[in-house]
């Protein structure tokens, strides 16, 4: 019977192949567009979650702002008002897992020939750990590299690329402000950061080194910012609390003055930036269902002109012993089939356009089982809820009225 | 006596129409044993086709009873109805009726399908059907590439596919030519020597003629009801 009732189906479906082949191409690119749209939304969140990833967890920085009185910048200049004192004393404090100091700049960077723009980070060892850093080859700087301020440095894949190519850049000779630096640790890969620089484009040296032969800090012991990592994504709150108010005592802020700090909550900008891929990617999938949703109204558009056109044949039918659900059953298998093959190809021709945009452009593409699971099971949701209506119309009909028809 | 096969009772229709109910059928009574051969006859509009329609399940009537082989009819449901018409009754329209995208052998295998026979008992049976009918040649034939009388002969295949008891045909003839005509009579005659009983309308004495009895319709009523006169040397 089901064997008999699907020929039939086919050959209801063949009858008819431009009509049917326009039917299927609107579930084709209504599936088509759920799967691309899908693989790309959940590429931005995948390519996001890696760049968190390689952040480091439950970190602030703090930034330093200008003093200011009433809004009269006070203090030579606007220096910085962050001391690598105040690093100390944040260190000290319940929670806190690792602090650094930083200062960075981009810095014109020599090796031989070769030389290379690269951001400049001097800072403490704590902050390969809250950042997570490690090293691939050779090893980091300690405290007693800081306190000396020797000139060596950890070069970051791209910088250590386009200075040295193939060479091993280990042991070799780098000169940033005409200071030569011995390169001892080479800095494992990270990609893009969130704003999407490149965080492989890095030196890091010693920040007392930073201080004396590259930046030339008119503010000795001052620092632009500093790196504070939570022991936990629990203590975070108590934390931001807690170096808030050492902070404005350290720096004798009254109460109504505004701080002369930023704390920067990196978890929390992280989260947003997840969401925003999110929010994007449930975006791009709701309009891509309507795509699937109009494939679907396409679907029972044309069964109820089927339905019409062959109201005799239905007739005929119920004349020689078809009972209404034999008919309900046989539209309902049309409307199926066309909606799943439909939805195969618009697989097919989904995950294609995925691995084109994936080639052509470098955007990370995702494609999970679950949503190409989902997109089928829509599609054949579809094909039953958009071919009942027309199929229960054509099991209603009347013997005699159907037999008279046309 | 037995229960005859078909027993009508005060059968009526009436059918709603624009300038009210219109009684086509106006209350009938009429049986019809087992194995007999009837021709309703009457003038255009006399309600004959509205008869045969109730007869044949395919459409219910607004009085009276209907008995088949002692059923009423009234009080069965709509699946009991569907296979009252897949096996009990075998139907052929004037018109033919069949389905055009499908071959002889697919046509007359339908009722088939609907009765839940195997793909192979079906091949098989609609082949010994076709060829019955004398066009066992055309099985995998698509009904556009054949005449009309061989197109009538494959819709008594299919009709005859479920060995049904009755056979209704509603002007089996009246669109085919008087040599194809007496052809496809021949096979009613031939069947109802089989025990099939056969309820034939026809506007024409000589395809009448054919029949044991013949019943005259006229306004919605029987106005005559007389076994054939046995002279014409064209009967069974
Ligand atoms: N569906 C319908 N709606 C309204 N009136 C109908 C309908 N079908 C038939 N009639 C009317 O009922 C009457 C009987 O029709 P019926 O078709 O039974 O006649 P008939 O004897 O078969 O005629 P013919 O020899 O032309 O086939 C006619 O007057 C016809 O106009
Ligand atoms: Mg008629």
């Amino acid at each position: 019977m089901l064997s008999a009732m699907l020929g039939e189906a086919w050959h209801a479906m063949g009858a008819n192949r431009m009509r049917t082949a326009l039917t299927m191409l609107g579930m084709v690119i209504g599936v088509g567009s759920v799967v691309l749209m899908m693989a790309i939304g959940q590429g931005a969140q995948y390519a996001v979650a890696q760049t968190i990833s390689t952040m480091g967890s439950n970190l602030y920085i703090v930034i330093s702002g200008s003093t200011s009185t009433g809004g009269v910048r006070s203090g030579g200049g606007g220096g910085p008002t962050l001391t690598v004192a105040d690093a100390e004393a944040i260190a000290t404090l319940d929670g806190v897992l690792n602090v650094a100091p930083v200062h960075q700049g981009t810095q014109q960077i020599v090796h031989g020939p070769n030389n290379w723009s690269s951001t400049v980070v001097g800072t403490t060892p704590p902050y390969l750990e809250a950042r997570a850093w490690t090293i691939t080859d050779g090893y980091p700087f300690g405290e007693s590299d800081v306190r000396s301020a020797t000139r060596v440095a950890l070069i970051g894949q791209t910088a250590a690329t386009n200075l040295f190519g193939a060479e091993d850049p280990l042991g070799q000779t780098i000169r940033i402000r005409q200071s030569p630096f011995l390169v001892i640790g080479v800095l494992g890969k990270k990609g893009q950061n969130l704003d999407g620089r490149d965080q492989d484009d890095t030196v890091i040296i010693p920040l007392t080194t930073a201080q004396r032969k590259v930046f030339g800090n008119p503010f000795p012991g001052a620092v632009r910012l500093i790196m504070v990592q939570a022991n936990s994504p629990e203590s975070m709150p108590a934390v931001e609390t807690s170096v808030t108010a050492l902070l404005r005592q350290r720096h004798r802020l009254r109460d109504g003055q505004d701080n002369d700090f930023f704390l920067r909550n990196l978890a929390a900008a992280a989260d947003s930036a997840a969401e925003t891929t999110r929010v994007m990617s449930v975006l791009l999938g709701a309009i891509a269902s309507v795509s699937l949703l109009v494939g679907g109204i396409g679907i029972m558009n044309i069964m109820l002109v089927s339905v019409t056109e062959r109201t005799r044949e239905i007739g005929i039918r119920l004349a020689i012993g078809a009972r209404r659900k034999d008919i309900l059953s046989q539209f309902l298998l049309e409307a199926l089939m066309i909606s799943v093959a439909g939805c195969l190809i618009g697989l097919v021709l989904g995950l294609g356009g995925a691995l084109l945009v994936n080639s052509l452009t470098n955007m990370a593409i995702v494609v999970s089982g679950a949503a190409v699971l989902v997109a089928f099971g829509v599609a054949a949701g579809i094909g039953i809820f958009f071919g009942y209506y027309p199929a229960h119309r054509a099991a209603a009909l009347d013997p005699i009225e159907a037999l008279r028809h046309q | 006596m037995t229960e005859p096969a078909i027993r009508v009772v005060g059968l009526g229709k009436s059918y709603a129409t624009a300038a009210g109910d219109f009684p086509a059928l106006k209350g009938v009574d009429l049986a019809i044993a087992a194995g007999e051969f009837v021709a309703i006859m009457g003038p255009s509009g006399s309600g004959k086709s509205t008869f045969m329609n109730l007869l044949g399940c395919l459409d219910t009537a607004s009085c009276g009873d209907y008995f088949l082989t002692g059923r009423n009819v009234a009080r069965l449901t709509g699946d009991e109805l569907a296979a009252v018409r897949n096996q009990t009754i075998g139907f052929v329209f004037q018109g033919f009726n069949l389905l055009p995208r499908m071959s002889l052998e697919d046509n007359v295998a339908l009722p088939l399908v609907y009765a839940g026979a195997e793909r192979a008992a079906r091949r098989a049976a609609a082949r010994q059907q076709l060829a019955r009918v004398g066009l066992a040649d055309y099985a995998a034939s698509l009904p556009s590439r054949i005449s009309g009388g061989q197109q009538q002969r494959v819709a008594i295949a299919r009709a005859l596919v479920n060995s049904p008891r009755l056979l209704l045909a509603d002007e089996p003839t009246g669109n085919l030519d008087s040599h194809t005509s007496e052809e496809i009579m021949r096979i009613f005659c031939d069947l109802n020597r089989e025990g099939i009983t056969v309820v034939l309308v026809t506007h024409e004495n000589d395809i009448a003629a054919f029949a044991q009895r013949q019943v005259r319709f006229r306004d919605g009523l029987i106005v005559s009801d007389a076994p054939t006169p046995r002279t014409a040397d064209a009967a069974c």
